[in-house]
């Protein structure tokens, strides 16, 4: 199997308590990987960590190694940083589109990494909507304010803005917990739809949804990785007594 | 009765005398201003500027040089204290500076915000001396630039630090350098916590007498270049106020209620133009 990102004996520290312990972890590319476990055990702090977010924090220590690429992202300078970033879409738990309008949203990405002219700037703008399934909903407004949009509709614009620079990997923090049913399935169905292209990392503590759309699945329990691979294999024959546990719902 | 009703009737009332003596103040300085300044107001006084006369209380004349003075002082500080603040405030930011650097900078730019304004003056009195220049628009913009500086940071700080991290997160995770995001995004963001700041910077600036006293000289005519004397509306009054002839005085309180009609126009004129901006202030 092909694998996109590995980490090697990952160990995250804020101020000196050990957030995550020893990861060892392997995600393939092209599917769709969910991270488990309940919550505060580190799941975010994992997820940030493949785009070297956790940084901007205080008092973040990080050691052993990612490899993306065959290449340890932790050995990147701090002027090769947005580079890794660009290759990890983000979308976060609640929706912070940028303080601008939705075209600009979308264009924001677009405008930095490449010069594009008007024309190529639509035509991107509108397919990356469409392939939000936003376009139709805001084609006649696109210069109105994000803001105007509602959650759902803002979290689709915020996956819009993240295909735009054209990542190779989808990092998605609980980005339904915030969202009303109607909103959550269409972000589940989107995802689905963009594992095609894109290796999805979905970080989740809705157990029932890891089941609907995961391949590959990850079992963290405070900091550490408890069990990791095939979804059919973890949730049918768990092999670690806390596994068990959550996915019977005694713990989480 | 109840001893926390009690406690809770005493500080209704002191909170209710702290209003009254503000506003009551407020209330009294504009009314001040507007009947005594009033009367004394013609059109002359915005188009003209004055004679030798003027100064007696006779004769023709007006303080356009002083409303000019007054603008072309406050003005270019405004813009160059805004620029440097809003350079120091982003890099007050955790993205950039180890938090205890930026605790130290803050507390710096806090005293320095507390100090006295003719202390400005004095300064760039001192350099000026030194530098055998003699008073001008220049070093009175000199002066007024840096005391506004710590004001318009430190507000432009504080509105900055509101930006939530999600947001900045977001733009980071798109692939944007530091500067992209401070400049395009949190800029934004923060936009109407800003012009706030800029605006209580230059109504600072501009009703500052002690600063450019020393520093920008006086002069009956419209300065032409940087490096001319020249009046403003905080130095014409004191002039004015302290001639012991009433009508002289009486132009000090008219000088001082189209200095407050500046301030209030300048401050609605931006108030209007940031509606522009809220819109895309994400909550």
């Amino acid at each position: 199997m092909n694998y996109q990102i590995e980490t090697k004996n990952l160990n995250v520290y804020y101020h000196n308590n050990n957030a995550l312990k020893n990861i060892n972890i392997k995600i393939p590319a092209k599917q769709l990987t969910a991270v488990i476990g309940p919550s505060g055990c580190g799941k975010t702090t994992l997820l940030k960590s493949f785009n070297r977010l956790l940084e901007i924090q205080d008092d973040v220590k990080t050691s052993g190694q990612i490899l993306v690429d065959g290449e340890n992202i932790l050995d990147y300078k701090a002027s090769e940083v947005p580079d890794i970033r660009k290759k990890m879409g983000l979308l976060s738990q609640k929706p912070y589109p940028l303080p601008m309008s939705i075209y600009e949203n979308v264009a924001y990405g677009l405008r930095i990494h490449h010069n594009k002219t008007k024309e190529e700037l639509d035509q991107a703008v509108e397919n990356c909507l469409q392939e939000a399934g936003l376009w139709n909903e805001v084609k006649d407004r696109l210069h109105d304010p994000a803001t105007r949009l509602s959650l759902g509709q803002q979290q689709r614009l915020c996956l819009a803005r993240a295909i735009a620079v054209k990542p190779e990997v989808l990092l998605c923090d609980e980005p339904t917990s915030a969202l009303d049913p109607i909103s959550a399935q269409q972000i589940e169905k989107l995802l689905l739809k963009l594992k095609k292209e894109f290796t999805v990392v979905l970080v989740t503590h809705t157990l029932r949804q890891a089941k609907r759309v995961a391949d590959y699945v990850i079992f963290i329990y405070f900091g550490e990785v408890l069990e990791q691979g095939p979804a059919k294999e973890v949730f049918n024959h768990p092999k670690h007594p806390q596994t068990k546990a959550y996915l019977v719902g005694e713990i989480g | 009765m109840n001893r926390r009703i009690i406690e809770e009737n005493v500080f209704k009332i002191l909170m209710l005398a702290s209003l009254a003596i503000v506003l009551g103040s407020l209330v009294i300085i504009v009314g001040i201003v507007v009947i005594n300044g009033f009367p004394a107001l013609s059109i002359e006084m915005f188009t003209q500027t004055p004679t030798g006369r003027y100064y007696l209380g006779q004769g023709s004349g007006g303080i356009l040089n002083a409303i000019l003075g007054s603008l072309f002082l406050a003005l270019p500080a405004t813009a160059l204290a805004y620029l440097i603040g809003l350079a120091i405030a982003l890099y007050l930011q955790r993205d950039f500076l180890h938090p205890w650097a930026s605790s130290f900078i803050r507390f710096t730019l806090d005293v320095l915000w507390g100090i006295p304004s003719i202390i400005y003056g004095v300064f760039c009195f001192m350099f000026m001396i030194m530098l055998g220049m003699r008073a001008s628009l220049l070093v009175g913009i000199i002066a007024l630039t840096l005391l506004e500086i710590p004001i318009i940071t430190r507000y432009m700080d504080e509105a900055i630090s509101m930006v939530p991290r999600g947001l900045k997160e977001s733009a980071y995770s798109l692939g944007s350098t530091k500067f992209e995001t401070a400049m395009k995004v949190v800029r934004r963001q923060a936009f109407p916590g800003i012009l706030a700041g800029v605006l209580l910077g230059l109504g600072r600036g501009i009703g500052d007498a002690a600063s450019i006293l020393f520093t920008s000289g006086f002069s009956s005519d419209i300065p032409t270049s940087i490096f001319d004397s020249t009046a403003a509306l905080p130095t014409i009054i004191f002039r004015f106020y302290t001639s012991p002839i009433p009508a002289v005085q009486q132009r000090a309180y008219a000088a001082a209620f189209i200095l407050l009609m500046i301030v209030l126009t300048i401050s609605i004129a931006s108030r209007l133009l940031t509606r522009r901006f809220k819109k895309h202030v994400i909550k």
